[in-house]
């Protein structure tokens, strides 16, 4: 009986977006019930698969073939186990992917190809010889044995690779920058995983699916550069991230891939994890090293480039973990495979994640120059709500919305700048016509407002000013000339900053001022948010004709502003209300309207 | 915003150790953190880090500790503080409510469930309840945007929230 049926192996995927689903209780169960009743499976953890948007998934792959359980819920646990795994019948109903399984999320994954997340949610990221098993670390043997670090370099370079943190520097460029900087003893690498866009976790399911990758990334890098320590700077708020990249590193010590004289060679490289504590601004490369240090997290002139002078005053590397997980692919596949994805000048392929109002959120890993359309439509599935697709954002705080029709850009970094927006390191939001733009400009430009280090006049207090006029024209009390000043402040932040976050932080308010202003005039003049969701321009009221005094929306109310006795006609106290539409959404008898 | 109902207190009531004082903390926990960076360059900020998981926030005392033993002025570890928004310079309750505001959770609604949260609990965003129970806070981005509007009460996530869902959520604690 056991013999026969031990073939079977199950997975289960952990990462924080399924864990957040509940995936760790479907693990339980899943401990609990294997042991019971004579059903033998290897139960597994894996990473991230990027179908967020069924998490909590379970894999099982047995003789038959793999098939995955998308919505799992310890309830489902135990028929899952005897139809499937004792009897051989898989539960037809709660397949979304599998072979010979015709399922609507299978175009989720169709359009996709995966380099950097080649493993995630296929290997046990605690487990480096699974790792190792899909060759992993193969890349850094090759290194170290076939080639000279300028040949590294040159292979980099010719591959076409850009920076995924957002500016898509080329990163063979940049590593003969830091190769060629006189060398004064040390060298570092850093890997800049302080992921701080809103909207974005393309960084924490990389390094919580399979953290070995950026660390052979990394050691190919300082391979390439003469470098002989690491850092990863990575946010606090990834727990699980930082708790992989432990154990990972832990691994691959006593593997002998990082240390002294690594693969017997007299190449030695250590790398140590700083854990961020929380500051936006740290992604910028010279606030990042002074965060390492240990200071306030503030931007500095440059030149001189980290590449020259960075950590405590010597030659640095900083590559966003994106861009190292590329590398070991690249080494180990050549070049020209390489550079055969893509367009013209984006090489490769960028992952993002895929969030908003899409049907379809999660990671996603596209071959560069497929449009935005194909991304959000074909993959996204379009929006979760049916509503149309309004604008979709991306690069974060930095970047810009695009608008509906534009969707045929390509995802190709030169193309997409041409837009507004930036490619930005990877969020892609999802906005539908029930957005308003004038409130999501006005959110990006809080963040940036509160996240600006205070260094720069124009970015500390200018973004103070964009916010106050915004905030104004959302408040119903905007001034003629309000969008004007706007454009105008706007232009000069971007002029007057030493730093990215400065000078792209008008971005999000261009972007929409260009492609919605209709939205920002309708506010500004006719002091009326199309989008009903600025909430001092709203309305909201109950037909008494239509309600029944059921009291839904009295209990709802989070401010009590609902008054009236049961089965009486209810009305609203305006000085009361916020409008935060809560009873417009629960009334059942179509009695709320909001204007 | 909510009007503000009841009060958000700054102070943590003294619960467990009876008699202890506001800011009257025992540094000798300290100790052991501050040995293990010893050898350490730039490490300031993990020990601050690590220091406020032993005592939940940064008191006075703690961060001029911190300064003397990474060899830095105390404004120096007081500029650093007040940089990071990891960091606390007040006590938080037993339960610590992290609201997701990250662009995901905004435009899913991430603003009515802080509302929900602070009408149900009667503090305002930053506070906390009388009882020390729940601190309020709101995060820019905990990145499980798939599963927005979400939250973290301590080291549980909740997605996929609605108003409704958040009041049987807190009712459970």
């Amino acid at each position: 009986m056991a013999g026969k049926r031990s073939t079977t192996t199950i997975k289960v995927g952990l990462g924080s977006c399924g864990i957040a689903a509940g995936a760790r209780k479907v693990w339980d169960a899943l401990e609990q019930e294997l042991n019971r009743d004579g059903i033998k499976a290897d139960l597994k953890i894996t990473g991230c698969i990027g179908m967020c948007f069924r998490e909590p998934l379970v894999e099982v792959t047995d003789q038959r073939g793999t098939v995955t359980y998308g919505d799992m819920t310890p309830e489902r646990v135990q028929r899952m186990l005897e139809e499937h795994v004792r009897d051989g019948t898989p539960v037809d109903e709660w397949i979304v992917r599998g072979e010979g399984y015709d399922r609507p999320d299978d175009a989720f994954l169709e359009k996709q190809y995966r380099i950097v997340l080649r493993n995630c949610g296929i290997i046990d990221p605690e487990n480096i010889e699974e790792y190792m098993g899909r060759q992993g670390y193969a890349a850094l043997e090759k290194a170290l044995g076939e080639y000279s670090p300028e040949q590294v370099i040159e292979i980099i370079t010719q591959s076409g690779l850009r920076g995924r943190g957002g500016a898509g520097f080329p990163t063979g460029v940049k590593w003969s920058f830091a190769r060629r900087a006189p060398d004064r003893g040390v060298k570092y690498v850093v890997c800049n995983a302080d992921e701080g866009d809103p909207g974005a976790f393309m960084d924490r399911s990389t390094l919580e699916g399979d953290p070995h990758t950026v660390i052979e990334g990394m050691l190919i890098a300082g391979y390439a550069i003469g470098a002989s320590d690491g850092y990863i700077y990575v946010r606090a708020e990834y727990p699980l991230a930082v708790k992989r990249l432990h154990i990972a590193l832990d691994q691959a010590r006593t593997r002998g891939f990082v240390g002294e004289n690594i693969l017997g060679t007299d190449f030695s490289f250590e790398i140590k994890i700083k854990e961020g504590a929380g500051a936006f601004v740290c992604g910028e490369e010279t606030a990042l090293i002074a965060s390492i240090e240990g200071r306030r997290g503030m931007p500095r002139l440059r030149p001189p480039f980290p590449a020259t002078c960075g950590l405590w005053g010597q030659p640095t590397n900083i590559n966003n973990v994106e861009t190292f997980a590329n590398v070991p692919w690249i080494i180990l596949n050549g070049a020209e495979a390489f550079s055969a994805l893509g367009t013209e000048k984006s090489k490769g392929t960028k992952v993002f994640a895929l969030a908003g109002k899409t049907a379809r959120g999660g990671l996603v890993e596209v071959p560069m120059g497929i449009t935005l359309r194909e991304v959000v439509n074909d993959i996204g599935g379009g929006t979760i709500s049916g509503v149309p697709v309004k604008a979709v954002q991306m690069g974060g705080p930095s970047g810009g919305c695009i608008p509906a029709s534009l969707m045929d850009t390509r995802v190709d970094y030169e193309e997409v700048t041409s837009t507004g927006a930036i490619m930005g390191s990877g969020g892609m939001v999802v906005l539908d016509e029930t957005t308003c733009m004038v409130d999501v400009a006005k959110f990006f430009l809080s963040f940036t407002q509160r996240e600006s280090c205070g260094k720069c006049t124009f970015c500390r207090i200018g973004t103070r000013r964009m916010l106050e006029i915004l905030t104004r024209i959302s408040g119903g009390k905007a001034r003629e000339k309000d969008i004007d000043l706007l454009g105008d402040l706007a232009a000069k932040i971007k002029m007057a900053s030493l730093c990215g976050l400065g000078q792209t932080a008008p971005n999000p308010v261009l972007t929409t001022l260009r492609y919605f202003r209709d939205e920002y005039e309708a506010h500004v003049n006719e002091k009326r948010c199309p989008a009903t969701v600025c909430r001092p321009l709203l309305t909201v009221e109950i037909d008494e004709e239509k309600c029944t005094g059921c009291g839904a929306c009295k209990a709802v109310c989070p401010v009590h502003a609902i008054v009236g006795e049961k089965k009486q006609p209810h009305r609203i106290d305006h000085d009361l209300c916020t409008r935060c539409k809560m009873c417009y959404e629960t009334c059942k008898f179509d009695a709320v309207s909001v204007r | 915003m909510a009007k503000k109902r009841g009060s958000a207190t700054g102070t943590k009531k003294p619960r467990g150790k009876p008699k202890s004082k506001k800011d009257a903390v025992d540094l000798r926990r300290l100790e052991p953190v501050l040995k293990k960076y010893r050898e350490e360059r730039g490490a300031i900020i993990p020990m601050l880090q690590q220091a406020q998981a032993v005592y939940g926030y940064l008191p006075q005392s703690v961060m001029e500790r911190v300064a003397e033993a990474g060899g830095v002025s105390p404004s120096e570890v007081y500029g650093v503080v007040t940089f990071y928004t990891q960091f606390r310079l007040k006590p938080v309750g037993d339960y610590v409510i992290r609201v997701c505001h990250g662009t995901a959770c905004h435009v899913n609604g991430a603003e009515r469930i802080t509302e929900t949260i602070a009408g149900q609990l009667g503090i305002d965003e930053g506070g906390t309840t009388d009882d020390s129970k729940f601190t309020l806070e709101s995060v820019v981005c905990l990145g499980c945007c798939s599963l927005a509007p979400v939250m973290m009460i301590n080291e549980e996530t909740y997605g996929r929230l609605t108003p409704k869902k958040v009041r049987t959520i807190l009712k459970s604690y």
